[in-house]
């Protein structure tokens, strides 16, 4: 492979060669950790703006423009802002829950980053059950969420830690059961293991990507919802509605811990990003055979940088949904069909012994007729499940 | 079929982020402290002093009646009589405000001043850049931070400007007038103290 591909890592081997043999594991460890935290805290500095910027610009605004050449530094102007905040503690808040929550939420997110394998050679551990220890770190921020809420003792933050308390346990469940198939056909709950499963390629070159598949499309899908509830994004940002509940669980929070609690979230949304590019989209593979010469963690990038600019799309286009509709969708509609995706999979694989002409086409279909009907008839049921428009006896 | 509209609504938000970057027609924002939009004649912020002339203490129109001071609202007017009395445009001679304070941090922009201004002195301003450090000083205007001539007034309130200044033209004419009759007026016995 060619040098560029494997450079940090070459990086990280000649740094942790200057030092004595015996901390060199503890050495390559902390600069793993500097670098991970390095590259996604840009990341997230860099996505705050281009949030602002993209979701101008699909309101036909400009976005910030004014702090540096096209508005580049607007993340350090509002770093500086934030760390120049008054830091306001409520009188009669839980001071200690109220000092620790923001921390609660963000270091078990950073812990998620560990296990994901952003390059060839390039995750900062492998865990045999990588994903286990992913979703079991990244529950942690339920708790924060309520800490928050409860300690504010505001009415508004406890609203909002409840619709948040809510809100994550029903996306949990589908977003843990979209994984599974992913762990079926793989076999392996490590995510290199899955990454290699993705890399071999078909039809002339294609990469043989999780995504390709029925099952692997549908699993997406339903892992992008999943996550976009469980970051407390935009269409399904009830915990922080603005326009009803002041910021939710935030209400109370100002200064530099309100920035924790953004960072967190943001680094929440990288970490099942990069989660969904490792199952489904190849990891860090090249989309097709004529393109490996281009260094893996270029390809992990790319995917990544495309899955935030879909989810800043999605922010800039849905409006929020009220609470019975979330809930019911989740249960009703995204829970039943994870749960079909799974026998899917395993239409799926004992398909795959089959051998006869045009096999392919017709398996794919077959799998997708599978996963498309129960999505439009659990689409139907759902709309017959909602309560009907109300009626305003007094307003018309 | 279920999700449909999702997608379409997706669409249009990519229309709208690849059409504001070469259709001019999408972005509306006016990027303000460098480009500004022409002033609406209707406009009003604050009220200001009307002069005639070049020197504006001499032309200021105003008579210190206190009307303005006693209708406004918020309170904002605080007028102080001068002794000396100076003439009008006619040539009458009228009282002088020696204080005119206007406090535009109080100031409502209401516009009642105007209203019930009988000699046309005070009408409502255009400027709205009136932001400063100086809470105490610089948002307490007097007298001659607040006179401005004529000619101003014509040029951002144009149609009520002209129709004053035709109005102040035909007053003028007539005093003259009389003023000429009156210095004719002795060859002729007409009043009654020429009588005597």
């Amino acid at each position: 492979m060619s040098g560029l591909d494997q450079i940090f890592v070459w990086i990280g081997h000649r740094a942790a060669g200057w030092f004595p043999a015996s901390v060199q594991p503890l050495v390559s460890a902390v600069l793993a950790i500097a670098g991970v935290m390095a590259v996604f805290g840009t990341c997230f500095a860099l996505t705050t703006l281009a949030e602002r910027k993209v979701l101008g610009r699909m309101q036909n605004r400009f976005g910030p423009n004014r702090v540096g050449p096209y508005g580049l530094l607007q993340p350090l102007a509002d770093a500086v802002k934030m760390l120049t905040k008054e830091d306001i503690v409520p009188f009669s808040a839980d001071k200690t829950l109220h000092f620790l929550a923001p921390l609660v939420l963000t270091v078990p997110v950073w812990l998620a980053f560990a296990v994901l394998p952003f390059g060839r050679n390039m995750s900062a551990i492998n865990l045999d059950a990588g994903i286990l220890f992913f979703f079991a770190v990244g529950s942690a921020s339920e708790l924060a969420v309520f800490m928050a809420g409860w300690s504010s003792q505001n009415k508004y933050s406890l609203v909002g830690a409840m619709r948040a308390i809510a809100q994550m346990i029903s996306y949990e469940v589908p977003l843990v059961l979209s994984v599974v198939p992913v762990l079926m056909l793989a076999g392996s709950l490590e995510l290199n293991d899955i990454v290699a499963a993705q890399g071999t390629y078909t039809f002339g070159g294609l990469a043989r990507w999780n995504v390709f598949t029925p099952w692997g499309l549908a699993g997406l899908i339903l892992f992008l919802i999943a996550a976009t509830a469980e970051s407390n994004r935009s269409p399904f940002d009830l915990p922080e509605g603005e326009s009803e509940i002041i910021a939710g669980f935030l209400t109370e929070y100002s200064g530099f811990k309100y920035a924790l609690f953004f960072l967190g979230e943001y680094l929440g949304l990288f970490a099942v990003t990069g989660l969904a590019v490792t199952l489904f989209l190849g990891g860090w593979h090249a989309p097709f055979q004529w393109l490996e010469w281009v260094p893996s963690w270029f390809w992990f990038a790319a995917k990544f940088g495309a899955l935030i600019f879909l989810f800043i799309w999605v922010r800039a286009t849905l409006p929020r949904l009220r609470l019975d509709q979330l809930l019911n969708f989740s249960w009703r509609f995204l829970v039943p069909l994870s749960l079909i995706n799974l026998l899917v999979a395993a239409a799926w694989y004992w398909t795959g012994a089959w051998k006869f002409p045009v096999v392919a086409p017709i398996r794919w279909l077959l799998c997708a007729a599978l996963i498309a009907l129960p999505y439009h008839w659990l689409g139907r049921a759902l709309r017959g499940a909602m309560p009907p428009p109300r009626k305003y006896i007094y307003a018309e | 079929m279920n999700g449909f509209g999702i997608i379409k609504g997706m669409i249009e938000t990519a229309r709208n982020f690849v059409g504001s970057y070469h259709d001019a027609q999408r972005l509306t924002t006016v990027q303000y402290p460098e480009q500004k939009l022409p002033p609406v004649e209707n406009a009003r912020t604050i009220p200001f002093l009307v002069f005639d002339g070049d020197d504006a203490m001499a032309g200021l129109r105003c008579t210190a009646c206190v009307i303005c001071e006693k209708e406004c609202p918020p309170q904002c007017i605080y007028i102080v009589k001068d002794q000396v009395k100076k003439p009008d445009y006619v040539g009458k001679m009228q009282m002088q405000p020696k204080v005119f304070d206007i406090d535009i941090s109080v100031c409502m922009s209401c516009g009642i001043c105007v209203e019930v201004c009988p000699f046309d002195a005070i009408k409502m301003d255009q400027v709205f850049e009136l932001s400063t450090g100086d809470r105490f000083g610089k948002l307490l205007l007097d007298k001659h931070q607040l006179a401005k001539p004529n000619d101003y007034f014509v040029k951002i309130h144009k149609t009520e400007a002209s129709e004053i200044d035709v109005r102040r033209e035909e007053d003028k004419r007539k005093a003259e007038a009389a003023a000429a009759a009156k210095a004719a007026a002795p060859k002729s016995p007409a009043t009654p103290g020429a009588a005597k």
